[in-house]
């Protein structure tokens, strides 16, 4: 489409087109996606071999005292007058071999078997009997957790290593020509400037990588286990079982796990589309009746509805839960034996009607949860609506409702895509309504480990690994809504950039 | 013709004045009910609940403080209070640091690993959280950190770096020709970022500070996982969880709940309607992240 056709369009129908455009783009995108990936593994690669080419023939070319400082890190700094940062590298090499030695060789040696080590010991029993118990000399996942541990260090050392001799190097070449190494001062005054990223990023990073990165890695190899409350202490490596479980059909004590995990999967978007546009659309129509012209009392309007979300979740999600609970003298109850005149004994979580009671109550109590933040974040945008729409559609004879429909809507939808793909994301991973209000009940005999109709995946994940100390399969699931929040956040980048050049429409 | 356009428009004000008070009713209905309720006693002066409550709102012979007085002086709500005060403060600390470093350096620095890390970084944030918390727990119990408040504190805080999105937006539109001019009247790069950068970014700043500060009144999830039943260590969020868990509403235990989540949500509703206009900026800035 021609860029002078494109600007023809009106709104939605710009909308629809770009839509269409970024899901026809999937696959390019995808595509390039992979082959940055690709890409970056063959830079790496070749960056590694340049690497060792350079280490190789920095060896050759360089004296004595370097090639020393090949196996004695810090060694030709130290003799060259860079006294205290050689001897820091040759501390490094020291911790490093030590802690291997002593410790960390030992777990990356057991990493690959996995599992959990024991022996016995002999202790005296009853009657002079002699009896033989167990002792755990290592769990399975310390072994994990300490296995990748020494890899991490490994990482880190080989770096530091690769650098120690390239500064040998240079120290060498620095006093053959006669000039003298930097001062350790000197050095130092540069973390302050041009090396300013490596001073304001190394807590972070350090900081991320034990407290987010670590434990990612470990979750996601656990993903590969068949660690689970049965096998507690020692577990093994056992592939792809995990996610074959998922998928399977077979079901061994009455409900199988695909049939759980499909229907899951199938009420998790139900929720994230009705959970979504629900808020969206009914936000929009409450924030424009505060806004409309001659309503009185506008911020009194948006503070009432906003005061449900400065009250923190838990607090609003609790007395909520509470309030539709099933016992006679919850609000629920009460206000229903009002109109019947009898106690009601209601209980939302009911098994009849397949739970779609329970689910239709999260939705709506989502909206009541929601609409504040639509209110919130439109507000701004819905005045930015030219009135001499508005204005030319009355005068064409156009009601509040087809207004809405053709131009406040369409408006909308073209500025706030991105936003709603983020919502849409987050409602995926929304634990806190489904937990706190059902616990992702009703409870149902047809669905394994215990999930319930209203259960999402991230609620499912959160009852294998916790609950039902599943661990394996949980970290599976994690790593499938991994996929899909990934793949959608793909296709978000992929549409704001597209909104971002809009000459590139040719 | 006008006076009937008159009309129309008035008839319509009204009715949308009608629809949201009603609305706003429904809005605030829970809250109210919630705020009475927390001064609901029993006059007869028999244990709490009364059996068979059935009437929505308390009468007004039923209203004291005896809850709230009885929240601060018998329970341990003071104590979850206070940890979880300690707790917001230390993290708002280390989250906005964090936060400011990590988006300084991808957005004013230029380095050979700035692209790699911006990327690592978002697939990091695209994992679900909770996946982590199981290996997060092993973790903390190698360090011997199980069941304390610095391993919650670390557990907010140290992955916060990863949440540089929203303010490295703000920083890019701070324009770098200020940059340049203090750089050549010989300014150095932590000065550029101390002197100049923050000053700017002060609205997002304060976003952040309260975003951070607010974030462990809310979480019960980790805190459960972390403290396991350590009581003593419970935050305000955790603590409250506890009391609507059954065995203790039947001890009557709810209606502290009801008391506690008035005490906490009191200066929580304020700094939130407080930072409105900055959280809409910030939600918007980070449009891209899931």
């Amino acid at each position: 489409m021609k860029y002078i056709d494109y600007i023809q369009l009106n709104p939605l129908q710009r909308f629809w087109y770009k839509f269409k455009e970024a899901i026809k783009n999937l696959p390019a995108t995808l595509k390039a996606f992979f082959c940055a990936i690709g890409n970056a593994i063959k830079k790496f690669v070749l960056g590694i071999g340049a690497g060792i080419k350079d280490f190789a023939v920095g060896f050759a070319q360089g004296d004595a005292i370097t090639k020393l400082s090949y196996l004695f890190m810090g060694l030709g700094n130290v003799t060259r007058g860079q006294v205290i940062k050689g001897l820091i590298f040759f501390a490094f090499e020291v911790a490093y071999i030590a802690f291997m030695v002593f410790f960390g060789g030992n777990y990356l040696r057991l990493f690959f078997i996995l599992e959990g080590q024991y022996h016995y010991e002999s202790v005296p029993g009853r009657g002079g009997a002699v009896s033989q118990k167990l002792v755990w000399d290592a769990y399975s996942n310390q072994i994990l957790i300490y296995g990748i541990l020494a890899i991490l260090a490994t990482v880190v050392f080989i770096a530091v290593y690769v650098a120690s001799t390239k500064s040998a190097r240079k120290c060498e070449q620095l006093v053959k020509a006669g000039k003298k190494p930097e001062s350790f001062i000197s050095e130092i005054k540069e973390f302050l400037d041009s090396k300013f990223h490596i001073t304001l990023l190394s807590v972070p990073v350090i900081l991320i990588c034990v407290f987010v990165l670590l434990p990612l890695i470990f979750m996601i190899l656990m993903a590969f286990t068949n660690y689970s409350d049965k096998d507690y202490f020692s577990f093994q490596w056992v592939g792809m079982q995990n996610f074959a479980e998922i998928f399977s059909g077979s079901s061994v004590g009455g409900a199988s796990m695909g049939y759980t995990f499909g229907n899951i999967v199938l009420w998790t978007l139900i929720w994230a589309v009705a959970a979504t546009f629900s808020n969206y659309i009914l936000g929009m129509v409450v924030a424009l009746m505060i806004n409309k012209k001659g309503i009185k009392l506008k911020k009194l309007w948006r503070t009432l509805f906003v005061m449900t979300i400065a009250v923190p979740q838990f607090v609003t999600l609790l007395l909520v839960a509470q309030m539709i609970g099933s016992s006679q003298d919850s609000p629920l109850n009460l206000f229903i034996s009002m109109f019947t005149g009898q106690p009601s004994q209601f209980d939302v979580l009911t098994q009849q009607y397949d739970g779609w009671i329970a689910r239709a109550a999260v939705i709506i109590i989502n909206i009541w949860i929601g609409i504040p933040y639509t209110i919130l974040m439109t507000t701004g945008i819905l005045m930015n609506i030219p009135e001499d729409l508005y204005e030319s559609a009355r005068i064409d004879g156009a009601g509040p409702v087809k207004s809405f429909t053709a131009i406040t809507l369409p408006y909308m939808l073209f500025v706030t895509t991105p936003h709603l793909i983020t919502t849409f994301i987050g409602n995926v991973n929304n634990f806190n309504v489904i937990y706190l209000l059902t616990g992702g009940g009703p409870n149902t005999n047809n669905y394994k480990y215990g999930a319930g109709k209203t259960d999402l995946l991230i609620t499912l994940l959160y009852k294998l690994s916790v609950d039902q100390q599943k661990y394996g399969l949980g970290a599976a699931i994690g790593i499938l809504v991994f996929i899909v929040c990934a793949t959608l956040s793909l296709i978000t980048f992929n549409m704001t950039k597209s909104a971002k050049d809009e000459e590139a429409f040719s | 013709m006008i006076k009937s356009y008159k009309l129309r428009r008035g008839l319509a004000n009204t009715f949308i004045y009608i629809i949201l008070a009603v609305l706003g009713l429904i809005w605030i209905f829970p809250l109210v009910w919630m705020i009475l309720h927390s001064f609901r006693i029993d006059p007869t002066g028999t244990s709490f609940p009364a059996a068979n409550v059935d009437h929505l709102f308390p009468y007004w012979n039923e209203m004291g403080f005896d809850n709230y007085i009885e929240l601060f002086t018998e329970t341990k709500f003071m104590l979850w209070f206070k940890n979880t005060f300690i707790i917001a403060v230390v993290c708002c600390i280390i989250s906005t640091l964090s936060v400011l470093v990590v988006a300084y350096a991808f957005s004013r620095l230029r380095f050979k690993a700035r692209k790699p890390l911006i990327n690592v970084g978002m697939i990091m944030g695209m994992f679900p959280g909770f996946m982590t918390m199981i290996a997060l727990y092993y973790i903390l119990k190698m360090m011997g950190l199980d069941q304390t408040m610095l391993g919650l504190i670390l557990c907010y805080s140290a992955g916060s770096g990863l949440g540089y999105l929203v303010m490295k937006g703000y920083l890019d539109t701070i324009p770098h020709a200020l940059d340049e001019a203090a750089t050549i009247d010989g300014a150095n790069q932590f000065q550029v970022f101390w002197k100049i950068i923050l000053p700017m970014a002060k609205p997002m700043v304060i976003y952040q500070i309260l975003t951070s500060f607010i974030g462990p009144w809310c979480d019960f999830i980790l805190v459960k996982l972390i403290m396991v039943d350590n009581e003593a260590g419970y935050t305000v969020a955790r603590g409250l969880w506890m009391w609507t868990e059954q065995e203790y509403k039947a001890q009557g235990y709810y209606r502290f709940f009801l008391a506690g989540a008035v005490v906490v949500s009191i200066p929580i509703t304020a700094l939130f309607l407080y930072m409105q206009k900055y959280y809409v900026e910030g939600v918007t800035a980070g449009g891209v992240k899931g």
